[in-house]
């Protein structure tokens, strides 16, 4: 079950593709904080990066940070190992943290069932938002920018319009 | 187990293979329909498990074989999987569907 609206984000620390471990807490100084489920394999993370990207360099001068955490099984599915992490967070130029979670402790705290799914936090780390980036893989078709419009609520100190959306996308890939 | 539809019609074999995991396969079985406008019936099968991938040599979902070839023959030697698959558009967007072009050109 996700992570209900208003929870406290549970804490992790992880290792990030930059070759340093990021936890929870090393994120504390801002007052906005996505936390979206990724992988590398899935067409629809790769249809939303670009937008990833965005919204953080947009967002970045505004104490907003996105972290992307990967929690596949990257036994059964090779494309989602670490190296293949590194490899993709390189070639795209990812300007936020991209972090394993290898055992899917973390994916089994918050409860994501698809990629990309985002959990937004607000200054407490309470959960303000959750669901899709926005609402379509297709960027020109986009006409609600969920996460963007949530961003902006919780850094002028506001609840989001909408706090929960169905994120659309491939599904976690557990171990069996 | 597979769920199959019987067959083909024109001389021409459409086979959609699908994975109930991505959301993806309504959303091409459309676009197919759209395109064929059936002149052609469709073979489906569901694919379920990662013995059935390999068997099949499926890519992802979806995967759409006309007269046994590849709609995307560059994504057809993908590792089997039960995934969704990535179909690179000519404009260079990435989509978990084939586009509209890519199936015209493999039914001409």
């Amino acid at each position: 079950m996700s992570l209900a609206l208003g929870a406290e984000a549970p804490p992790f620390d992880l290792p990030g593709v930059d070759g340093s471990n990021h936890a929870l807490s090393d994120y504390s100084e801002f007052p906005a904080l996505a936390v979206v489920w990724s992988c590398n394999h899935c067409p629809y993370v790769q249809a939303w990066e670009g937008r990833m990207k965005q919204i953080q360099a947009d967002y970045a001068d505004r104490g907003f940070r996105l972290v992307a955490i990967n929690s596949n099984d990257s036994q059964a599915y090779p494309e989602d190992s670490f190296e293949a992490m590194r490899e993709r967070a390189q070639a795209q130029g990812f300007n936020f943290d991209y972090l394993q979670d290898e055992d899917q402790s973390i994916a089994g705290a918050y409860g994501p069932e698809r990629t990309p799914e985002v959990f937004l936090f607000d200054g407490d780390r309470r959960l303000v938002y959750h669901g899709a980036i926005d609402d379509s893989r297709e960027e020109r078709a986009v006409t609600a920018h969920y996460l963007r419009d949530a961003i902006d609520a919780v850094l002028a100190g506001r609840a989001p319009g909408v706090a929960d959306t169905m994120p659309v996308g491939c599904t976690i890939k557990w171990r069996s | 187990m597979y769920s199959c539809r019987i067959a083909t019609l024109s001389g021409v074999d459409v086979e959609f293979l699908y994975w109930r995991g991505c959301p993806s396969h309504p959303e091409a079985r459309q676009l197919l329909e759209e395109v064929l406008k059936g002149t052609a019936e469709i073979r489906e099968r569901e694919v379920e498990t990662q013995a059935e991938a390999e068997a099949l040599h499926f890519p992802g979902s979806p995967t759409i074989r006309v007269n046994g070839a590849d709609v995307d023959p560059a994504g057809a030697e993908g590792r089997p999987s039960l995934s969704c698959r990535i179909y690179h558009l000519p404009d260079g967007r990435v989509s978990p569907v084939p586009s509209r072009e890519m199936l015209e050109a493999a039914l001409q």
